[in-house]
């Protein structure tokens, strides 16, 4: 058996045995109307969700699903570039120089552990719009372990890289381009994944709470207005794929010359 | 560069003194091993002479003119592989060229590629290198710089024991080709006899100078199998106060 059949066979079987072990948990109380509005989905229910939630209602430019796909992962991208934008710099400063450190990590670590949840209400109050709202909230989440991985990857950049450049007069910005960006990349990359991963979390809480679209919107509404646990579960295995491809995007850049040197070999 | 001159005197640190008052004079062109045993403090001495650590006491001076840092006219060879795992075998070998003209950092690349043998790995990254092929390339670069000094700290102290045996007749080819003053540290005895024109045989820390074996007499290459070499190599097992029998 080829390698690549043996990387997606296992997985496939386990997703088939859950599929059928949930069919037969929720096909009994399939026709029971009295607990109808209570009970679980089967899983072809949640494809006819999934067929519901795709099909563009009179009025509407797309489906439902596909506009608030959209609307959530535009926020999360927003959010997460204007993070990079400041906390890779940033990281970089606090991990070359001591002093910048010394000044800047206490604050950093004091607002990383707040959970972004804990910034709804300060966004709702500060922003009336639902897009810099939800920007602000994926920025707040995600710049702090940015800005933590780039200072931790240019400390931990081996003393022997610094002083072999130093050796060939290699200083200034010509070292900073040269060696010190290019030997802290990997972790920052890994940084990245880890805030991007945050970032896809902290949208859902956001759109549920405190703005009025997005996929977090649509698990909210499904409950409030219609309360169908299909389009609940339909939203959110939409929500669980949309994040294996973010992070699989972040991932192919682990993949370029100058970066794959920093991960050990994957089987 | 004419009689090049070092002196080292080294009173030691406050906390624990790691080199006590090293005297050595260095001639130009000259390929000196400096043998201790591990931990025994020669790799710090051999980073004051490069400039990468200050120097607490005494001097250390280069043609007259005393070391205040890193200088591209004396480059170290890492016994860690230092050469930048982000760039190609060439971007490697090139790193130091910065000033030059194109032409000319093609010309010199090639030129030293040829030298260690890594013709066809020019575009290869060093994780597809063995670890001989990385520390050919870590000395490439070096020599690319055309140093008057290289350092050299167990440069092929995490080899295998036949690519070490085969990287250090190359690098004698090298020194005598290139005429290179050479400063090897190494904390292997068969490696300072085959390699050193000097022994400087250094006690356990705090460092000193225990003795100085001089085998000049050696000619190269030098013959791993002849008397004279078996004698030398037992003088430096005596003096490191280690038994030739196992």
């Amino acid at each position: 058996m080829s390698s690549r059949w043996k990387k997606v066979i296992a997985p496939v079987a386990v997703a088939a045995v859950l599929v059928a072990l949930w069919h037969l948990l929720t096909y009994g109380a399939a026709n029971e109307p009295a607990i109808a509005k209570t009970r679980f989905p089967t899983p072809w229910e949640v494809v006819l969700g999934f067929k519901h939630l795709l099909t563009t209602r009179p009025g509407e430019k797309a489906p439902q699903l596909v506009s608030s796909t959209v609307a959530s992962v535009f926020r999360v991208m927003a959010g997460f570039n204007l993070a990079m934008l400041l906390g890779i710099p940033l990281g970089l400063l606090m991990g070359w120089y001591a002093g910048t450190y010394r000044a800047l990590n206490p604050l950093v670590q004091l607002l990383r552990p707040i959970s972004p949840i804990a910034w709804i209400p300060i966004a709702i109050l500060m922003f009336k719009n639902d897009e810099p709202r939800s920007i602000f909230l994926i920025f707040v989440s995600t710049i702090f372990p940015i800005t933590t991985a780039a200072a931790a990857a240019v400390q931990n950049i081996p003393q022997v890289y610094i002083r072999s450049a130093a050796n060939f007069g290699c200083d200034g910005w010509s070292l900073f381009k040269k060696v010190v960006l290019p030997a802290s990349l990997p972790q920052i990359l890994t940084g990245l994944r880890l805030a991007l991963g945050v970032g896809w979390i902290v949208i859902v809480a956001a759109e549920m709470i405190a703005v009025r679209s997005g996929l977090g919107r649509l698990i909210q509404d499904a409950r409030d207005a219609t309360g169908r646990l299909d389009l609940i579960v339909a939203t959110m295995i939409t929500i669980g794929a949309i994040g294996i491809g973010l992070d699989a995007l972040v991932r192919r850049l682990e993949n370029v010359d100058q970066i794959k040197w920093g991960y050990a070999k994957r089987g | 560069m004419r009689g090049a001159q070092k002196t080292f005197s080294e009173p030691g640190k406050p906390a624990i003194e790691v080199l006590s008052g090293v005297d050595l004079d260095v001639a130009e062109h000259e390929f000196v091993c400096l043998l201790g045993p591990s931990g025994c403090g020669k790799s710090t001495l051999l980073n004051m002479c490069a400039g990468f650590e200050s120097i607490d006491g005494g001097t250390i001076a280069i043609d007259g003119e005393p070391v205040t840092g890193p200088d591209p006219r004396r480059v170290f060879v890492f016994q860690e592989y230092a050469i930048f795992p982000w760039m190609s075998v060439w971007d490697n070998i090139a790193f130091g060229l910065q000033g030059r003209s194109d032409a000319q950092r093609h010309e010199i690349a090639r030129h030293y590629i040829e030298l260690v043998g890594l013709e066809g790995f020019e575009r290869a990254y060093p994780r597809e290198l063995s670890g001989g092929m990385k520390q050919r390339v870590g000395v490439a670069r070096a020599l690319a710089v055309n140093p008057d000094i290289l350092y050299m700290d167990e440069p092929f102290g995490a080899l295998d024991s036949l690519t070490r045996l085969n990287l250090r007749s190359q690098l004698i080819q090298i020194w005598r080709r290139e005429k290179k003053t050479i400063l090897f540290v190494t904390h292997d005895i068969d490696e300072a006899t085959q390699l050193g024109q000097r022994v400087v045989v250094m006690s356990a820390r705090p460092a000193r100078i225990k003795t100085i074996v001089d085998l000049s007499g050696l000619a190269y290459p030098r013959d791993i199998d002849s008397a004279e070499y078996i004698q030398a190599r037992d003088r430096l097992f005596e003096e490191m106060g280690v038994s030739t029998r196992v």
